[in-house]
């Protein structure tokens, strides 16, 4: 072992020596910790909350569709008002409160320092503000529901002079503390991202070099940095339209000499890049467990690399397809098309070498691999609906109807909510110890995948057929009114849906404290977060350790064990 | 030529866009057709893609399945001849965005970039929450005394070829009319402008495509597509009895 | 509760120093806020003539002196810099001080500024290029105060000799704030 003995390696000793290792108190262990793991299970736990929030919105005002003006078990009578609140705060909610913290902030925060082989993050305690700081802007998201006037109901792209005016929008409170709350996570995401770019780059094992770092890390700090450099302009856009809001000014106003519009480009700017901002850490999250169970290198990881960078700066141009009916200058929308349909090219490479990951392996159908290989059927499915949108031409007609809606849920659930799926089952015996019940785990799984089609599914067909998003009661429109059908049938896959998660949520809690033991590695993976224990102590390793080789030595000819942790030395005899 | 290529490239999908779209929703305007059309194109070239991804997602994932004494191979997807399997559909799919662009950009010039010589004008005017149409009398100039003023109810002509001025009076709306495969954004302190050509007699519903507040649901309106002897009725009853709402 | 540095704030993969990284990674996200809210400034400004009207009532000799003011303070904070490197933090931090003193002066002199301007009328909402103006200045301005109150905790460290490698982190910032300025003055001073 030719690092041993070096100062660096001696991870929890030095650390506990150095400040005389005494018991942590309930408030600096649980709540103002430093430590990543820690973080990283708030982030979590605050988002599997929003979660519950968002999927008791998306039941209301699913209810009110299905069965128009009467009253929703556990809600009430669902008013026009309200329903606007419910599907703005739903996907408000969705976006930066579930998908954005559990993917890079939960995730993220875990496994980067675990798996470069640190023993924390480079700034703990900037790590710990960012929580902080999320943590409130959740609270006042949540306390903008109960606010007079009712919570913010402008649609979750808050397009003036609706947003900036309550002449308009009635909902003055509710309008602002939606704004601010969401301006503060845009803070804390921010802050969160300054600890993973330098700890990714920085702190990594000795002998860990770029290609050796897991994809998932690559892919939740492209995504980081995507987000840094496009929410800028929505943080001015935030700015100025609270200034509207607030103190009266005119930056959207058309009578005062605003723009409307201006908006429009300042959000979707942002708006655009975001999508592969949650996009990328899933899809990384979905690399590491397709090796895993496959037993096999990442096909072309490289390649696989440079189809992520090549989407994130396309992503920067493609913005306006959003707005292609909005009223930009027609001749816009052509050079919008040509680059919206530029970005799908490396996109759909980057699905067709996952795909081809699994060639030549040996695949083990676990309910993390389940849930992995769900993500590519049903995100292909969401990827190809984005073509119809992204052509001018056809969009005319989708633009604002139920197809965009099933479109970016086939999308976003796919990242969301599979991405979150997969992680959790595949790192829940790191995180707590223990192994989560497999068969309970694949009932879920089916259960939901299924249910998830069935509520979506319905949906595309409805779109094609001319309904129009955001309305409260489609028996309002001669011409939909026939198709109530379909939207029964969209709902009660809902219901079905939702109480799925309940053998979930059982799962996870039973498994916390019933579990098998889990061991170091129990699914016999190569990289560093399975050589620390389950659950990792403060400071990870007593000795961090060392980097060898890539992450996905799996079935290297010629040697016994099917795979090849990255902390191991080399041989010292060659191998036959 | 291009417009040539065009024609020939709608005429193979136009049946299929029939199909698709138009038996759900009637081809109510002069390039409703086109769009349809356009979405059978893109639906053919993104099926056959995805079938041929889940084909291979779900024969490899049979074929490598766990087995006893089985062990996977150590690919890099560097191979050669592996890594064909990517580029070359990489590069064909290239060709067919192509496509896709080309037919789009075509229909969204006719649709969106144009404005071919109109018959008529007719004012929409956008509110919190309903529609204000106004319509040029007999003497088929608007802004004159014999206007036709109606709320939630639009009155055109089949197979007349219609200018529109979009106005709102206070936040964004859309004009969103299926059956015409039209929609437009409403913004107010502008007058945006396009045009229709209304084929097919009927009555049909006009949807607010753009969030615009609590009554953003209830603002639905009708569009009445009147054969010329309905039209020319209607209009010789004058503003009187107008207003009428659905 | 004592925290002690994580290995992982002692390594260097890449050799830039982390703490470097990291002022970049603010920077740079300051630089996409700033850009968005001065590009729309002149998408506006080029959209509407009449502005020049109304920006013509601002002062450039206030803020010409604000400009002088803050490159001064910039150039302390080199000082500051260059003290620090030799290992002397007591003149590291007064020179800091002086940077401080140069931040707290450019308030000053905008406070004096806004008050005239908003008692002849000029306020917030009067119109388009005012909301700019009080927007992007202000903005600016606040940045100005973080900074202050960042480079005092890090004076008063330097001060008894400890992390004076921050002494160039909150440099960096610094000329970066600076730097905002040097784009505010001609859009909203000189462009008339």
């Amino acid at each position: 072992m030719a690092e041993a003995g070096t100062a660096d390696t001696h991870g929890a000793d030095a650390h506990d020596a150095a400040h005389g290792h005494h018991a942590q108190s309930f408030l600096s262990k649980y709540i103002f910790s430093t430590d990543h793991k820690m973080i990283a299970m708030q982030y979590m736990f605050t988002g599997i909350v929003m979660a519950l929030i968002g999927g008791y919105m998306s039941y209301a005002f699913r209810m009110q569709l299905a069965f128009p003006g009467e009253s929703v078990p556990g809600y009430g009578v669902v008013s026009q008002g309200e329903y606007n609140s419910l599907v703005t705060n739903h996907g408000t909610i969705m976006i930066f409160w579930v998908a954005m913290p559990m993917l890079i902030a939960a995730f993220g925060n875990y496994l980067i320092p675990l798996m470069i082989g640190a023993d924390d993050m480079v700034f703990p305690r900037i790590n710990r503000l960012s929580y902080q700081i999320f943590l409130i802007s959740a609270i006042i998201l949540v306390v903008s529901f109960f606010v007079p006037g009712g919570g913010f109901g402008g649609a979750w792209t808050a397009y003036p002079p609706l947003s900036a005016s309550a002449e308009y929008n009635l909902t003055p409170l509710g309008a602002t503390f939606w704004l601010v709350a969401v301006a503060l996570e845009f803070v804390a995401f921010l802050l969160g991202g300054i600890n993973f770019i330098t700890t990714l780059m920085n702190a990594r094992a000795p002998g860990m070099k770029m290609h050796d770092i897991p994809m998932v890390l690559w892919m939740i700090v492209i995504a980081s940095i995507l987000f840094m450099a496009s929410v800028g302009p929505l943080i001015a856009g935030a700015v100025m339209l609270f200034m509207d809001q607030v103190v009266g000014t005119g930056y959207f106003d058309p009578d005062r000499g605003g723009d409307p519009i201006l908006w429009q480009h300042l959000f979707w700017f942002f708006g655009h890049p975001e999508v592969y901002v949650v996009l990328l850490p899933a899809m990384g999250i979905v690399a590491e467990i397709i090796c895993t169970f496959a037993r096999k290198k990442l096909f072309n990881y490289k390649l696989i690399l440079y189809t992520a960078f090549a989407t994130g700066i396309i992503s920067f141009f493609v913005w306006a397809h959003h707005q292609f009916v909005a009223g930009i200058d027609p001749r816009m929308a052509n050079v919008f098309t040509i680059t919206t349909l530029i970005i799908s090219v490396p996109i759909a490479e980057m699905l067709f070498l996952y795909i081809a990951t699994l060639y030549g392996g040996s695949i083990r159908l676990t309910t993390p691999m389940l849930w992995a290989l769900s993500f590519i059927a049903e995100f292909l499915i969401g990827g190809i609906t984005g073509i119809f949108l992204g052509a001018s031409g056809s969009d005319i007609y989708f633009h604002d109807t139920y197809f965009v809606l099933a479109h970016f849920h086939y999308t976003f659930f796919p990242i969301a909510i599979i991405g979150f799926f997969a992680g959790i089952t595949y790192w829940f015996p790191k995180m707590f110890g223990r192994m989560m019940d497999e068969k309970l785990g694949k009932i879920h799984f089916w259960g939901t995948i299924i249910a998830f089609n069935f509520i979506f599914i319905p949906l595309f067909i409805l779109g094609a057929a001319g309904q129009h998003r955001r309305i409260y009661n489609f028996q309002n429109f001669p011409d939909l009114a026939g198709m109530q059908d379909l939207r029964v049938i969209a709902t009660s896959a809902l219901l079905v849906m939702l109480v799925f998660q309940v053998i979930f949520l059982f799962n996870f809690a039973y498994s916390l404290f019933k579990g098998k033991p889990a061991g170091k590695n129990p699914w016999k993976a190569n990289t560093l977060e399975w050589t620390a224990d389950s659950p990792p102590p403060h400071g990870n390793w007593p000795e961090l350790p060392n980097c060898y080789r890539g992450p996905y030595e799996y079935s290297v000819p010629g040697r016994e064990d099917d795979y090849w942790p990255q902390d191991v030395p080399p041989d010292t005899a060659p191998a036959e | 030529m291009i417009q040539g290529i065009y024609d020939f490239i709608k005429g193979i999908f136009a049946p299929l866009g029939d199909y698709l779209i138009g038996s759900f929703v009637p081809v109510g305007s002069s390039f409703a057709g086109d769009i349809d059309a356009l979405i059978a194109l893109v639906a053919v070239f993104v099926g056959f893609w995805a079938l041929l991804a889940y084909a291979a997602f779900f024969f490899l994932i049979f074929r490598f399945r766990e087995r006893d004494g089985q062990r996977a191979q150590y690919v890099t997807g560097e191979e050669k001849d592996l890594k064909r399997w990517i580029t070359y559909p990489h590069a064909a799919i290239i060709l067919c965005d192509v496509v896709i662009v080309f037919m789009a950009i075509m229909v969204w010039y006719d649709i969106k970039q144009r404005l071919p010589e109109a018959d008529s004008t007719v004012r929409i005017v956008s509110q919190q929450w309903a529609w204000n149409f106004v319509h040029p009398g007999p003497d088929n100039e608007l802004d004159t005394e014999d206007d036709i003023n109606t709320f939630n109810e639009m009155h055109v002509q089949e197979g007349t070829t219609y200018h529109y001025e979009l106005l709102s009076k206070d936040v964004l709306h859309d004009f969103s009319v299926p059956v015409f495969r039209l929609k437009q954004d409403a913004i107010p302190g502008r007058v945006m402008k396009g045009w229709f050509k209304p084929t097919q007699a009927g009555e049909y519903d006009i949807q607010c495509a753009e969030m615009c507040g609590i009554g953003h649901g209830i603002m639905g309106a009708r569009i009445i597509v009147e054969t010329p002897e309905e039209h020319a009725a209607w209009m010789s009853q004058g503003s009187a009895g107008k207003l009428a709402s659905r | 509760m004592s925290i002690t540095r994580p290995i992982a704030t002692t390594r260097s993969a890449t050799g830039i120093p982390t703490g470097k990284l990291a002022v970049w990674w603010v920077v740079g996200s300051e630089i996409v806020i700033f850009g968005g809210l001065l590009a729309s400034y002149v998408m506006h400004r080029l959209g509407h003539p009449e502005w020049a009207e109304y920006a013509s009532h601002t002062n450039t000799w206030f803020g010409g002196l604000n400009t002088f003011v803050l490159l001064t303070s910039s150039l302390f904070a080199v000082l500051a810099h260059y003290a620090a490197e030799h290992g002397d933090g007591k003149k590291a931090a007064k020179w800091l001080l002086g940077t401080c003193a140069g931040g707290l002066l450019f308030l000053g002199i905008k406070a004096v500024e806004w008050t005239g301007e908003i008692q002849h009328g000029y306020t917030i909402t009067a119109n388009g290029f005012w909301h700019f103006y009080y927007t992007a200045a202000g903005l600016h301005a606040l940045h100005v105060i973080a900074g202050c109150i960042i480079m005092l905790i890090i004076a008063n460290d330097a001060r008894k000799g400890k992390e004076l490698h921050r002494v160039e982190l909150i440099g960096i910032y610094w000329h970066f704030v600076d730097i905002v300025w040097i784009f505010l003055f001609p859009l909203l001073y000189i462009a008339k």
